[in-house]
């Protein structure tokens, strides 16, 4: 394993910013694949999966079982300076580093480091991003990937995680990393796991199985690892959701990768002064949970569920 | 007459509205041009604030000069207008990246769907921006490629310094004004001044541009000033100029709106550490200041001066 510097940041009143990489393989071997961490600040367990990862492939490396011709990289944080003080973006400026590529080698702070990242994980096989989305909830773990026209679902499926799901990419998404790997001709994949801002032992090391898993089937390393799922492909514009027509504390009833039928209440929203409920939140169709607002409050229609219409476990 | 154009609730006690006031409809609203004033995008951008307000008082002092509709959005995210955010405060989610939003959306994108439908049917948009705490910029219009040469005539009577054709680039397409340039309404994008502060002639410059357009469109009769001749600057004609160093910007100029010959200094970045100059920031090239850097600390990258060629059209 090398410790590579990948990016440097001067810094004004704090050290400088740093993006280091893990590299496993022969030096000279072809790059083949790349793993990175969080992009925000608050992407604790995306960098826990990362740290996990680093640590399974030195053990794997130790023993010879990274195969000759290939290199594998692993960059678990690309933004300490947020994560150090419980920022969730750029910390100067407020700016979404995963809003900033391709970026501008010669342009704002933020576009100059999207574009550092981004020319840094050129040439990689398949990429993989483990990130979070904007909305406070949980998700089943699955891999997204964006219909850019490359994108290529039989690979996404050998994660072996239960869902993989298409997005069709609106404007706000051509400025992330996922879209911008696969317009440089990476096959990049998206992992979520069913939290961001805390750990959650089991999930990461379900993502942490599902990307071991990709890399034996690629050739990348050699593992034992359990088969998985053939996944379900889904297109995001077919999820239904679910909105609350009340405000106040909200109820989770039930949770992501539960089946639900028509009518099941599967939400409240109780009156933050008098205690009573004021809403039934009930299942529009009969499905499979994939998203759950997981917030103690709610806001009138807010997006409470997202449901895999028709879809039994 | 002020008209609740969302209204959503929140988890304790209190609605969350976005208002606009229609002013010229007392008399009905039949064969009337209509024009849509709308500010507070992003919460940090407080000189559209003062433009609906003087806007709005000049109108209600001379309202026989009315002869069409105008209607005032002062703040259409009303939370970060509040909490000092640049975006939706809960979400950390850029308003001007939702647009045109969706019906059946989440929260955001329900409230971006609400106000494009309400200003659908304009005859004309005007959508007031300021720059960031970080730059400051003089009073200008910016248009997209695409729409750059249809806008280009009521651009230049908005009385505005410079009218600036941005690069096309995927951020602007889910931005307010093209969404609404796509279904048919004319849009103008002004930016003025610096975040978190107004600058009161740049506003009131402006002011004396929507007076002008207001009277071209009929909808205003009554006594207008001349506006002065935009500087038109085209793809290629507007060089910005980045700090390489890191550490406290000292400018050499006190505000931008000002002729510049090539080499002339605009600031130096220091260290407060060692009392070093550790770079010294000349102009480009001979021109127009459009851009000054307003928030001392910089890190590599960090915009700092923008200088436009002259090239009257």
């Amino acid at each position: 394993m090398r410790e590579i510097n990948l990016y440097t940041l001067e810094g004004v009143y704090r050290q400088n910013f740093t993006i280091k990489g893990y590299e496993f393989g022969q030096e000279d071997a072809v790059v083949s694949a790349c793993i990175v961490g969080s992009l925000r600040g608050n992407e604790y367990q995306q960098t826990y999966i990362c740290s996990q990862i680093i640590k399974t492939l030195t053990r794997l490396e130790d023993h010879g079982q990274i195969t000759g011709n290939k290199k594998i990289m692993v960059i678990p944080c690309l933004n300490q300076y947020a994560m150090n003080i419980d920022k969730r973006f750029w910390p100067f400026d407020d700016s979404d580093i995963n809003r900033k590529f391709p970026g501008v080698s010669n342009g704002d702070t933020t576009q100059q480091i999207a574009s550092e990242i981004l020319k840094a994980l050129k040439g990689y096989t398949y990429g993989i991003q483990l990130t979070s989305f904007y909305m406070p909830g949980k998700f089943v773990p699955h891999v997204r990937m964006m219909e850019t026209g490359y994108q290529n679902t039989s690979l996404a499926n050998l994660f072996g995680l239960p869902f993989v799901v298409i997005r069709r990419p609106k404007p706000m998404d051509t400025t992330t990393l996922n879209y911008n790997w696969q317009m440089n001709a990476t096959s990049a994949f998206s992992i979520y796991t069913n939290c961001t801002d805390y750990i959650d032992d089991a999930s990461a090391r379900q993502a942490e199985a599902a990307i071991l898993r990709f890399l034996t089937r690629m050739g990348l390393i050699k593992y034992n690892n359990h088969s998985g799922y053939i996944a379900e492909i889904i297109n995001e514009d077919d999820l239904t959701p679910v909105l609350s027509s009340n405000a106040g504390f909200y109820k989770r009833l039930v949770e992501p990768g539960q089946q639900v039928f028509h009518e099941d209440v599967i939400g409240e929203v109780i009156s933050p002064y008098s205690g009573e409920t004021i809403e039934q939140i009930k299942s529009p169709t009969e499905g499979l949970i994939f998203f759950a607002h997981t917030a103690p409050t709610v806001t009138e229609d807010a997006v409470v569920y997202r449901i895999i219409r028709r879809l039994h476990e | 007459m002020i008209e609740e154009i969302v209204s959503l609730k929140m988890p304790m006690d209190e609605q969350f509205v976005v208002s606009k006031n229609r002013l010229g409809a007392k008399n009905g609203i039949e064969g009337k041009k209509r024009i849509s004033i709308v500010t507070g995008t992003h919460g940090d951008e407080l000189n559209g604030q003062y433009v609906c307000y003087r806007l709005i008082e000049k109108l209600k002092e001379s309202p026989q000069y009315l002869k069409g509709i105008v209607d005032v959005y002062p703040a259409i995210n009303p939370l970060g207008i509040e909490a000092g955010s640049r975006g939706i405060p809960m979400f950390d989610l850029d308003m001007n990246r939702v647009f045109p939003g969706s019906e059946s959306g989440a929260m955001a994108e329900h409230i971006a769907y609400k106000i494009t439908q309400d200003i659908i049917g304009s005859d004309m948009c005007i959508d007031v921006h300021s720059s960031n705490i970080f730059i400051k910029e003089v009073p200008q219009v910016r248009l997209s490629p695409e729409n750059f040469d249809e806008l280009l005539p009521y651009a230049k009577l908005l009385n505005s310094d410079i009218i600036w054709a941005l690069a096309k680039g995927a951020y602007l397409e889910s931005s307010l004004a093209n969404s609404l340039n796509m279904f048919g309404v004319p849009s103008l994008v002004v930016e003025m001044g610096a975040g978190s502060r107004i600058t009161r002639s740049y506003c009131d410059q402006i002011l004396g541009g929507i007076f002008r357009l207001m009277s071209e469109l009929g909808i205003w009769t009554g006594p207008i000033t001349d506006v002065k001749e935009s500087i038109v600057a085209r793809k290629g004609d507007v060089a910005a100029v980045h700090v390489d160093r890191a550490g406290l910007f000292i400018l050499d100029i006190e505000a931008p709106g000002i002729d510049v010959v090539k080499g002339q200094p605009i600031g130096k970045v220091v260290s407060p550490l060692t009392g070093e100059i550790l770079e010294e920031i000349t102009a480009p090239k001979n021109g127009y200041l459009l851009t000054l850097r307003s928030h001392p600390v910089v890190y590599k990258g960090a915009i700092v001066a923008r200088v436009c060629k002259e090239n009257q059209e």
